[in-house]
Order: structure tokens, then C-alpha cells, then sequence
């Protein structure tokens, strides 16, 4: 991933706002007297926006445009009212983006769905649903997500969760290579960034954890209640990843043919040099999981900071030579 | 005029066009069009006003809006009047049963942490208007979450939706950087990753470019609506890897309780000692030899020699590369 940040959001165009006051209007209508600021946030806009677009509708309506063909808003109570907007009381047909993203994500749920007819049948009510002039080949967004079925605790973690029962999980620690035997009451099992992970309150660590199912080793449903505690929160899937502040800072220098790891790991920062070679720096919490790739892509990376951890991966890998050396004696 | 409310004008004057054709028992003529709008009134010219009329048309088309027109006059068939019909603009009336209704809230929640979630949460928002009532905790036996966090995301759909060709900077696997100019097909996510595909103008061919490999603004290129994707195209994201056919096995000695990814394909383990076992793998040339590596003294590879070879090599490498760190 390159360091360039997402540009700023554009300012809104005509007929998003357009879209926007269509989708507001029936809204309004069904919540009358409803204030401000529950509309700002239902419509993902400030208060101050709400107001601006009441003041829009407030000055149209149907031709002659006296009291009687304006739209009829008013406000000045912080409760929002809205009159006089028959023609345009009642919800739009889907737009394009609405439908794509409805459908594609209901294709993404597919057979994770109980009933495997669902998505197909919800498919087909969407379609109806659709505004008619949405051609379906264009603005095209499909999902291709696994579900999950070739990990092989997948279908005990459902059965579990289903049930409200705890789990027992072995689990393979990347960081340290090593092998854990926990019990875990499951919060939910998701798909994030193409990876399944279940999220639950572990025992033995005593806080909610999330746990890779490529890293499951083996997954029992225990005969005891599921039920997480009540301070079990589900974490904000987006800070899954953010660094925590005592994670170390490291700078890998890596060659063209190992560039790759900038698109791969989430990371600080790339510079790229002008044979393709790169300089990446990454956050990790475990100085392991850097030694273990670095090894692993020997001579392609290099760790430049710290220093101190350049000379622990040259350390372990002529450790490991001496092996083979010690076998030609 | 700012353009702040030149577009505030704009949407005004559509939200009005909307009003009168809607409000209207009967088409429209142009002509009365013209006369009753305020906006459409104060046109200079009749090329000015066709112009702004045909252009808004268009746009509430794109919306979703179709205005339609039908012949005013059978003895003067050159005058028309326009409409918009309540039935193909209005949601109608469907009844979702309660398993449906569960899979929207999901499907809808699959992309709230993405940046187009607007679109998603506002489809469930006119369903549920409608009536249908859609109850957004709903436990799911397990669900996608789809992120967008590369930058070009949003720039991409755009030009995807407006038929909008497109040329950007792409860098290869192999870190080269190339321009590319691109008449946009889909977008699609690939097990968590974003694809754009469509047809490259160069190559002359269809592509699969993944998005977090754009760097720096996406450009658009001529017209938008200029190209056409083809009929029944199915976006398909070819492999970056294809999966190597294992050739032979090999025999790794692991650490107890290390080599989680080896011993995952282990086809048989023998325990040697209280410290180590040796296991039998699949060989794949290229993959085995970086998983052994990557275990440090925790794994030695026995056989073959082609491995134990490649193992040797790449552990002097990454000792020589990083002994290069000045401490």
C-alpha cells in the first residue's frame, strides 16, 4: 500500500443532494415531529445541513408555487414537520449503488445463510425492487468470499454459537509458533478482509479475543452455557489492526522481488527506490512474526531498525545452519 | 454565483421537475414545461433551455427517474408531453418474509465498514418505509464485513457507475510502475481484496487490476458512457498464484510443538526424541523450503537434497543480508 492518504470527499453534486432530499422526505414524513439531530444522523449529515435542506424543500413545490402547491416545513421548534409533499410521500425505488450493494451482499452471504433458497429468493424481490432504468451490467460490485466451510471447525463454532454453548479451541499462536488450549464463549464469527476469525470472551486470557479459524486446531462444543460475560464488548472490527501504543516500530528494507509484503502487511509507510526495491515500516506487537518472515524470505528483506533485531534474525539463522553443518561432520 | 448555490439552484430546479410532472394529471406539453417552471422560464434562448431541459432529463434518468413522453396531439405527432409514472418510480409494495428480511439487515451490515455503506443502509431505509420491518440486530450464524480502505475505491466506483474510461498508475508484482488506461467492467473482492476489471486500451484485452496497487489520483479519460460492457460479462479475477502441484514429499525434523503450518500437511510424524519428530510433507518447490526457514533452529530439513539445499541457502542470505545492519 502506498502512504498516499484518501482524498477528501468531494463536495456533495446536485443530484446527490437530490437523492438525498427524496430519500429525506418520506423519512420525515413517517417520523413527524422528529428533532434535528436524530434526522442529521439517520442521513449521515449535520444539523446544520438538515436545516439547509429543509430551507430547499420549503421553496418548492408544484407550478402556480403560492402557499397552497409549496412544500410546507418547519423547524424552528428543533421537531422537524413536513406538509404538503404528497407526490414525493412515498420511498424511491432502489438507486443503482442500493441494489448493487443489497445484492452483492447477499451473494457474499450465500451459503452462510441457514436456509440456502434465502439469498435467491431476497435476490429476486430486490430486482423488482430496483429502479427500471438500472442496467445490471453496469456499476457491477460482486463478492467472492468463502464461507468458511473448508476450515474445519467452522461448523462446530456455528453449532456452538447456535446452541449458546462454550467452545473449547486448540489454537496455534503465530507470533510465539506455539500451540493453546482455551475455552471461549463465542460473540460472532466473521469474515473480515477475506479471513474468518471468531470473536469471543476467552477464558483464559480473561478479555475478549479474536481468533483465526485457519489457526484452529481442533474445536469441541462443551456442555457448559456459551453466554460471555456481561463486560464482553465486541471490538470496532475497523481498530482490529490499529497498532497498539506499545507495539515496536520496524523498518524493512525489502527487493523488488519481495515488495509485495508493502501491499501485504498493513503498514506506516513505503519508500520506493527506483529498481523497485522498498523501505516499509511496520507496527507489530511481536518482534516474532517479523523474525519468522524475514527468515522466510531470506536475503530479499532486510531489517534496518532496530538493529538489535537485524542481529537476532542473523543470530537464529546461523544457529539453524550449524544444524546442517554439524550433519556434513 | 458561487457554485455552492448554482448547485443548490440545480437541485431545486430538478426537485421541481420532479414536482410538476409528478403532480400533473396529464403530460405535459414542453412548451407549458417551460412557461410554469421558474428556473426553465429564465432561459435566454430556445437552444438554451433545450439544452438545460434534455441535460436534467438525462440526470434524473441516472437517478432512476425516467420521465416519459407520450404523443399530446395524433394530428400533430411533434407535440409531446412528458410525464414521470408514480409506478416505475415508486417503490412497490413487497413482502419480504422474515428470513429475507434477515438476510437484507446482514447483507446491508456486511458493508458497514466500507465507504460506500450509505448506499447499502439507504435501500434498507426505503424498505423499511415501505414497511417492511427489518430488525438490524439480527444474530447471523456468521457474516462478511467488506472494507474499502484502499484509496482509489471510491474514484473507481464512480467511473465504474458513469461508464467513465479511466487511466492510473498501477504497480506491478514486481514493483515496476506502469500507466494504465482502462474502460472500467466491475469491481470485485476476491476473498477480502479489491479487483477492478475491465478493458485495458493497451493491452487490448480484459484485465484484473487489484486496487491497493493504484498509486496517486485515478484520471479520467475522454467520455463518460462511451463504451459498453459486454452482454453477459462475468468478472473473473484471475490468480495472482496458481497453486504448484506438489512434487515428491519431503522430511522436515521439528521441534515439539513447532511447525504448525508443516505439520498441518503432515502425511506421517515420527517421534525422535523428547525434543524432536520428524515429519513427512507434500514437497512444494518454492513454499516448503521458506516455511522450513521460517522456523529457525526449530526445523531441519532431512530430504530431499534439492531442499535441504534451498533451506541452506536461504538462511545464509537472510544471515548475510541482515548482518549487513549496522548494529
Amino acid at each position: 500500500m502506498s502512504a498516499a492518504r484518501p482524498a477528501r470527499k468531494p463536495p456533495e453534486t446536485a443530484t446527490q443532494r437530490l437523492g438525498r432530499l427524496l430519500d429525506m422526505v418520506p423519512w420525515l414524513i413517517q417520523h413527524r415531529g422528529v428533532p434535528i439531530e436524530e434526522a442529521a444522523s439517520e442521513f449521515g449529515v449535520s444539523t446544520e445541513q438538515i436545516v439547509e435542506d429543509l430551507e430547499l424543500l420549503f421553496v418548492c413545490g408544484t407550478p402556480g408555487y403560492g402557499h397552497a402547491e409549496l412544500i410546507d416545513a418547519s423547524w424552528e421548534s428543533g421537531h422537524v414537520y413536513l406538509d404538503n409533499a404528497d407526490d414525493i410521500a412515498a420511498p424511491m425505488r432502489l438507486t443503482r449503488d442500493e441494489a448493487v450493494t443489497l445484492t452483492a451482499g447477499l451473494q457474499a452471504l450465500g451459503s452462510s445463510l441457514v436456509g440456502s433458497d434465502v439469498a435467491e429468493r431476497t435476490l429476486a424481490k430486490l430486482r423488482a425492487a430496483a429502479a427500471t432504468t438500472v442496467d445490471e451490467s453496469v456499476g457491477r460490485i460482486e463478492l467472492d468470499l468463502d464461507d468458511g466451510s473448508q476450515h474445519p471447525a467452522m461448523a462446530t463454532l456455528k453449532d456452538a454459537f447456535a446452541r449458546g454453548r462454550r467452545v473449547h479451541l486448540g489454537y496455534y499462536v503465530a507470533t510465539r509458533d506455539e500451540s493453546t488450549e482455551r475455552d471461549v464463549d463465542i460473540m460472532r464469527i466473521v469474515n473480515l478482509d477475506g479471513q474468518w476469525y471468531v470473536e469471543g470472551w476467552c477464558h483464559r486470557a480473561r478479555g475478549v479475543r479474536l481468533f483465526r479459524l485457519d489457526r484452529i486446531e481442533h474445536a469441541e462444543v462443551l456442555d457448559v452455557d456459551g453466554t460471555p460475560p456481561p463486560e464482553a464488548r465486541p471490538r470496532d472490527l475497523d481498530d482490529v489492526f490499529v497498532p497498539g501504543e506499545n507495539d515496536l516500530t520496524v523498518v524493512l528494507e525489502a527487493s523488488r522481488w519481495a515488495a509485495w509484503i508493502a501491499d501485504y502487511y498493513p503498514n506506516e509507510g513505503v519508500e520506493r527506490g527506483p529498481d523497485g526495491s522498498l523501505r516499509v515500516t511496520l507496527k507489530v506487537a511481536d518482534p516474532a512474526l517479523v523474525r519468522r518472515l524475514v527468515l522466510r524470505l531470506g536475503g530479499e528483506v532486510r531489517v534496518v531498525e532496530p538493529a538489535e533485531l537485524a542481529q537476532a534474525v542473523a543470530q537464529e539463522a546461523r544457529s539453524a545452519l550449524e544444524a546442517y553443518d554439524r550433519l556434513d561432520t | 454565483m458561487s457554485p455552492a448555490s448554482a448547485s443548490a439552484e440545480k437541485t431545486e430546479r430538478l426537485l421541481n421537475l420532479i414536482l410538476a410532472l409528478k403532480s400533473a394529471r396529464r403530460p405535459v406539453s414542453k412548451h407549458r414545461i417551460r412557461e410554469s417552471l421558474p428556473a426553465y422560464a429564465a432561459a435566454t434562448s430556445d437552444e438554451a433551455f433545450d439544452r438545460m431541459f434534455e441535460r436534467d432529463k438525462d440526470e434524473l434518468r441516472e437517478m432512476g427517474i425516467p420521465i416519459t413522453t407520450t404523443v399530446l396531439d395524433v394530428l400533430f405527432d411533434d407535440e409531446v408531453g412528458y410525464r414521470i409514472d408514480s409506478n416505475e418510480t415508486t417503490l412497490p409494495a413487497i413482502s419480504f418474509e422474515p428470513d429475507e428480511v434477515a438476510a437484507l439487515a446482514l447483507a446491508a451490515r456486511a458493508w458497514s465498514t466500507a465507504s460506500i455503506s450509505g448506499a447499502a443502509s439507504a435501500g434498507l431505509r426505503k424498505l423499511r418505509l415501505s414497511g417492511v420491518e427489518i430488525d438490524e440486530s439480527v444474530a447471523a450464524g456468521a457474516e462478511p464485513r467488506i472494507r474499502t480502505k484502499e484509496p482509489a475505491f471510491d474514484a473507481v466506483h464512480a467511473a465504474l457507475s458513469a461508464l467513465q474510461p479511466i487511466t492510473f498508475d498501477y504497480r506491478k508484482n514486481d514493483g515496476e510502475l506502469t500507466t494504465r488506461r482502462v474502460q472500467p467492467w466491475a469491481l470485485k473482492n476476491w476473498h477480502g481484496r479489491w479487483y477492478l476489471t475491465g478493458y485495458d486500451l493497451d493491452r487490448e484485452d480484459d484485465r484484473a487490476f487489484r486496487l491497493s496497487r493504484f498509486e496517486g489520483a485515478v484520471r479520467k479519460l475522454g467520455r463518460a458512457g462511451s463504451y459498453a460492457v459486454p452482454e453477459g460479462y462475468e468478472p473473473d479475477v484471475a490468480l495472482e498464484q496458481q497453486a504448484a502441484a506438489s512434487v515428491g514429499t519431503a522430511r522436515v525434523r521439528l521441534r515439539h510443538g513447532r511447525g504448525h503450518t508443516l505439520r498441518r500437511h503432515a502425511l506421517s510424524v515420527t517421534e525422535l526424541d523428547e525434543r524432536w519428530s520428524e515429519v513427512e510433507v507434500p514437497y512444494w518447490r518454492g513454499s516448503t523450503e521458506r516455511d522450513v526457514v521460517a522456523l529457525g533452529q526449530h526445523a531441519v530439513a532431512v530430504s530431499p537434497p534439492e531442499l535441504v539445499d534451498a533451506v541452506r541457502s536461504t538462511l545464509l542470505a537472510a544471515a548475510e543480508a541482515n548482518e549487513r545492519t549496522p548494529a
